[in-house]
């Protein structure tokens, strides 16, 4: 049997950005950008829910973030996670790596007994693979990073094969360890449709805060009680919950600032143009021909 | 604290006993850093007999090279490299630590920075050192961290100024390598390894490492192709084009992330940065984690569909029309000029 706590996360899809979505500070201003799950952590789930389906143990799914992460923690729940935590507060808001991984280490700390702390390699939205080795530091855990498979498992070892530059190579750890898994290294799950109708309506404290706001008839203490009952509440921890050094969160634990922000304004530098003909092809062909580019 | 200095500092990496030629890189980088604040560059190498590696690091600028040698330092193993360079740092204090964006310095970094609290910032496309006026506070020798971000409309520029040690990862390629007509003096430092029963939490079962035989950075031209190819039987057309002129492949990030082609040939800030003599943009629209790996390069075509693409920005010549229609022409048409 193994426990397995996996960080995931809410990333903006960077694919769809525009220019109002940098606030002057030079952070990025989430709420205008569509939020997806982090394909990476999805894998690191997988890898989480196969230990699970091979020794028993349970998998717990855990994310820093605004409100709205609560989105993906739902989905991890129908992909097979047993529970799911929000850590959200504003304390924690424009926290760097650093100020990230020493949430998620308290957090995991709180949340208890593990063998596995499983992430993606990277988030997207900043593809700095730093917050995976800086929580396993702060655990003062061993980490694997790069992972691609899982090997052999036992009571209190595992084997694991990592990418390394120019190849790979086969590693052997002691639990408890923190392993952060590659694009490639499993296919994550689909969603259950029998979970996902069963958990659809999981709510947090926020989510049923909402809902008490817009009727007088509903009560947020009998509310959290029913919803704990049927297994549908997301627990929520914030910086209280955690009794954290709150000079370690958010910006105010965070050492890197962004000083500046330039919006790229290219040079401009307008290309010779060629048609799009033989003729054109070979006009090209003759000038790079002449300056020794080519030939 | 007295023991604060200005020393800049480059983590040596070394796989099976030889270095890395980022790390190399970031030693040249690393010189102009140490001389615009007047203070010393030194090299920590790592490793099993290291000391050809530590007298090589005199030749890319290195005033001083920490070295800390053991059978059991061969490989890198993250928990006593770890170990080594964080009492390291927290004993000399250095100014500014460097590392590879390898796998072995993406893995050794962050961990460091989080021991030491210090600032670390991934990937940077340029490092510059200068004096800073932030929120009302004057700042000496803060390290400009400047790297693009968030999908590719911006530049960012990150500073840590309330840490004394600055550190950043930058990828293979970015900074160029200049080696010194005058090499320094050698000057080697060796540290003893402490075993610690923590080091072997984790161990090597085995390792297998091939060659590369792709090397983009030496290519005098590089035919590249993007996302706009569509198709990957599109994409051959890239290798048949880069066949003809004797070139390499490359791609652009997306292109690899639609599995066109293969990481090791991505070009961009989280792929290899090039200089070539001839780069070939096809089907590439230019974000600028793209431009950041090849704007360098001395002449640039850049051949894509859409007319406004960022990418004709920093080309010096270009065509606009479909990659499956412009290719074959071009073939066509140098094939009949060597005849």
């Amino acid at each position: 049997m193994h426990n397995s706590i996996v960080l995931v996360k809410q990333v903006p899809d960077t694919s769809n950005i525009s220019g109002q979505v940098m606030k002057e500070d030079g952070t990025v201003n989430r709420s205008k950008l569509p939020a997806i799950f982090n394909f990476e952590d999805k894998v690191a789930l997988e890898f989480a829910l196969q230990i699970k389906d091979r020794t028993g143990g349970k998998v717990t799914a855990i994310t820093m973030g605004p409100p709205r992460a609560s989105d993906i923690l739902r989905e991890c729940l129908y992909m097979g996670a047993d529970d799911a935590y929000l850590i959200t507060d504003r304390k924690f808001a424009g926290a760097d790596t650093l100020a990230t991984s020493y949430v998620l280490s308290e957090a995991v700390k709180k949340i208890g007994s593990f063998d596995f702390v499983f992430a993606g390699r990277q988030a997207i939205d900043g593809d700095t693979a730093q917050v995976g080795p800086q929580t396993a530091e702060k655990l003062g855990i061993p980490q694997i990073t790069y992972a691609e498979e899982i090997l052999d498992l036992e009571k209190e070892c595992v084997r694991v094969k990592r990418k390394i530059d120019g190849g790979f190579e086969i590693v052997e750890s002691k639990l408890p360890v923190l392993i952060t898994v590659l694009k490639d290294a499993a296919d994550p799950r689909p969603l259950s449709a029998k979970r996902l109708m069963a958990y659809k309506g999981a709510k947090s404290l926020l989510e049923l805060e909402k809902l008490v706001e817009g009727n007088p008839l509903l009560y947020i203490d009998k509310l959290m009680y029913e919803y704990k009952n049927r297994s549908l509440f997301i627990p929520t921890l914030t910086a209280d919950d955690l009794q954290i050094d709150i000079s370690r969160c958010g910006i105010k634990g965070s050492p890197t600032k962004v000083y500046e922000v330039e919006s790229v304004v290219l040079a401009g530098s307008n290309p010779m143009r060629f048609e799009n003909s033989k003729n054109g092809m070979s006009q090209l062909i003759d000038i790079l021909l002449e300056d020794r580019i080519l030939g | 604290m007295s023991n604060l200095t200005n020393d800049v500092w480059v983590f040596i990496e070394q796989r099976d006993g030889r270095p890395a030629e980022v790390s190399f890189e970031l030693l040249s980088k690393g010189r102009k850093l140490a001389d615009s604040m007047s203070s010393l560059l030194k090299a920590v190498v790592i490793g099993d007999d290291v000391q050809t590696i530590a007298a090589d690091t005199f030749r890319f600028g290195a005033d001083e090279a920490v070295v800390v040698s053991h059978p059991q330092l061969k490989h890198y193993r993250t928990i006593p490299y770890s170990r080594i360079l964080n009492s390291l740092v927290e004993e000399r204090m250095p100014r500014i630590v460097l590392f590879g964006a390898s796998v072995i310095g993406r893995d050794l970094a962050p961990r460091i920075a989080s021991h030491t609290k210090s600032g670390l910032t991934a990937d940077c496309t340029n490092l510059k050192v200068s004096d800073i006026s932030y929120l009302g506070k004057e700042y000496k020798n803060l390290l400009l961290q400047i790297r693009p971000a968030f999908g590719g409309n911006i530049i960012a520029t990150i500073i840590t100024p309330d840490v004394h040690t600055q550190m950043a990862t930058v990828r293979e390629g970015v900074m160029e390598m200049h080696p010194l007509s005058h090499p320094h003096d050698v000057k080697i430092t060796e540290v003893a390894y402490q075993p610690d029963g923590l080091d072997d939490l984790v161990t090597i079962v085995e390792q297998h490492r091939v060659e590369s035989k792709v090397n983009l950075k030496s290519a005098p031209i590089i035919v590249a192709g993007g996302y706009g190819l569509g198709t990957r039987e599109n994409f051959k057309l890239i290798h048949e084009l880069a066949h003809v002129l004797g070139a390499e492949v490359g791609g652009s990030r997306a292109a690899v992330d639609a599995g066109f082609i293969s990481h090791e040939r991505q070009v961009g800030q989280t792929g290899v940065t090039v200089r070539p003599k001839l780069y070939f943009a096809i089907g590439i629209s230019g974000a600028i984690q793209h431009r950041a790996g090849m704007q360098e390069s001395k002449k640039i075509i850049a051949i894509n569909t859409d007319a406004d693409a960022p990418i004709f920005d920093v080309a010096h010549y270009g065509i606009v029309g479909d990659a499956a229609d412009v290719i074959p022409k071009f073939i066509e048409a140098y094939k009949s000029k060597l005849k």
